[in-house]
């Protein structure tokens, strides 16, 4: 209350401005565990489905397996996306933190990489166990694994900029998945493309250094597009 | 010193307001009246920099500030409709995250103070979701407390508050004035002031 009009500071660390917003994200996200929880489960579920209908020929599941993994981590990183900004969004909270001393591009990083911790992380933990129902084995476990670790946050940076365009749309659910799936789809190819040379007995490390390069640029360019996104949808 | 100069706004295509200008120097407040869907709203987004506005500019310590200017994103405070809590969160641990998303240092001895200067002590630990409109409200601006921020931009900050709530609320005010803040409220209730110069605008 006291010193009012003192001269207050300017601008703002990035860095401190990414770790509030993860540690905020963090603990919101460990509040509501069973929201984490469906995801995961959506996941299992779907990928599970595939043995089910496909019938148990083991050419063909080790053919499919690859695909089937990465298609179901799309989706299950897309069904998880309209909770990155949707709830602040509702509550006036996004309106605070573009208000902020810090700059909003690192705070929506913190929140992007909140965002990755809890969903991409136990997507790409889980899915080797899974890809055992697919007769998947040694080095191509390890390209999956190594593929999903690398992606999945890819998958989180463009994913952020298409729920920061569709806030307080209506039906921004289903825009927001038709705006977002075609640029998932490099990830996708390059992903499943890394498991499948592994199969044939090919070195992965080309499709992951595309993976990687991927997301150093989507690393830097996400944030800045979503952050100038949300101020229009602040507007 | 802020100033706005030939201020205009619009929502889709209609006129809310245009020509408003003030000048509000250090220890005023400037109280904002007019019926519903006067503006009242979104002068306060404007001059809080979250809304662009049709015409006009607005100076914050005479330099003029466009949306989002980190000059005013470090002297401002906007509480706005929506108090900006999480249900999942404790008040006590909604306040410091506000606090320190504000630049504020937020130690857990200063968070109490403020939750007890507007009687939340026994609602510290609660999380946001089981408290009243009137409690969410309070925890909002005790916000205000905590931040020390020459300028408050503050919409219609007596909703839902008690007859208590209002009397904080305005020793709140007082004292900001009193330490040379300006403070732009809108509102429709009256917020009588003791202390400290005080201007009206009334949109039409």
């Amino acid at each position: 209350m006291s010193e009012a009009a003192a001269q207050p500071p300017i601008e703002r660390g990035g860095w401190s401005g990414v770790a509030w917003a993860l540690r905020r994200d963090l603990r919101l996200a460990l509040r509501s565990k069973a929201e984490l929880g469906v995801q995961l489960l959506f996941y299992v579920v779907v990928v599970s489905l595939f043995p089910l209908g496909v019938g148990a020929d083991p050419m063909l599941l080790r053919a499919l397996g690859p695909g089937v993994l990465w298609v179901a981590a799309l989706l299950a990183s897309l069904l998880s996306l309209p909770r990155l900004f949707a709830a602040d969004f509702a509550d006036g909270t996004l309106e605070q933190i573009a208000l902020s001393p810090y700059p909003l591009p690192a705070l929506i990083s913190g929140k992007i990489l909140a965002h990755w911790l809890t969903t991409g992380v136990p997507l790409a933990a889980l899915s080797p166990l899974l890809a055992l129902q697919f007769g998947l084995d040694g080095s191509e476990l390890v390209a999956l694994a190594a593929g999903l670790v690398l992606g999945t946050p890819t998958l989180s940076l463009l994913g952020a900029i298409g729920a920061a365009l569709t806030l307080g749309l209506r039906a921004g659910g289903a825009l927001l998945a038709l705006l977002i799936l075609p640029l998932y789809v490099p990830i996708l190819i390059f992903g499943a493309g890394a498991v499948e040379a592994s199969r044939v007995g090919l070195a992965a490390g080309g499709e992951l250094s595309v993976l990687g390069a991927a997301l150093l640029v989507a690393a830097i360019g996400a944030p800045l597009a979503s952050a100038a996104a949300v101020r229009i949808a602040l507007d | 010193m802020l100033e706005a100069h030939d201020l205009a706004a619009r929502r889709g295509d209609a006129q809310l307001f245009s020509g408003v200008s003030l000048s509000l120097g250090p220890g005023t407040a400037l109280f904002v009246r007019g019926p519903n869907g006067s503006g009242k709203t979104t002068l306060l987004r404007i001059l809080a920099g979250t809304t662009q506005a049709a015409a006009g500019r607005v100076l914050w310590r005479g330099e003029q500030v466009g949306p989002f200017h980190p000059a005013l994103r470090a002297s401002a405070v906007f509480i706005g409709h929506a108090p900006a809590l999480k249900d999942e969160l404790t008040a006590e641990e909604n306040l410091a995250s506000l606090a320190t998303l504000h630049g504020a240092p937020a130690e857990r001895a200063a968070v109490l103070e403020a939750l007890n200067a507007w009687s939340l002590s026994r609602q510290r630990a609660l999380p946001a979701r089981v408290l009243s409109q009137g409690q969410r409200r309070r925890v909002a601006l005790a916000r205000l407390w905590l931040l020390s921020r020459p300028l408050w931009l503050l919409d219609e900050p007596a909703t839902a508050l008690d007859d208590a709530g209002q009397v904080t609320l305005r020793d709140a005010l007082a004292a900001h004035l009193a330490a040379r803040g300006i403070a732009v409220i809108a509102t429709h209730q009256d917020l009588p002031v003791a202390s400290g110069a005080h201007q009206s605008l009334l949109l039409a």
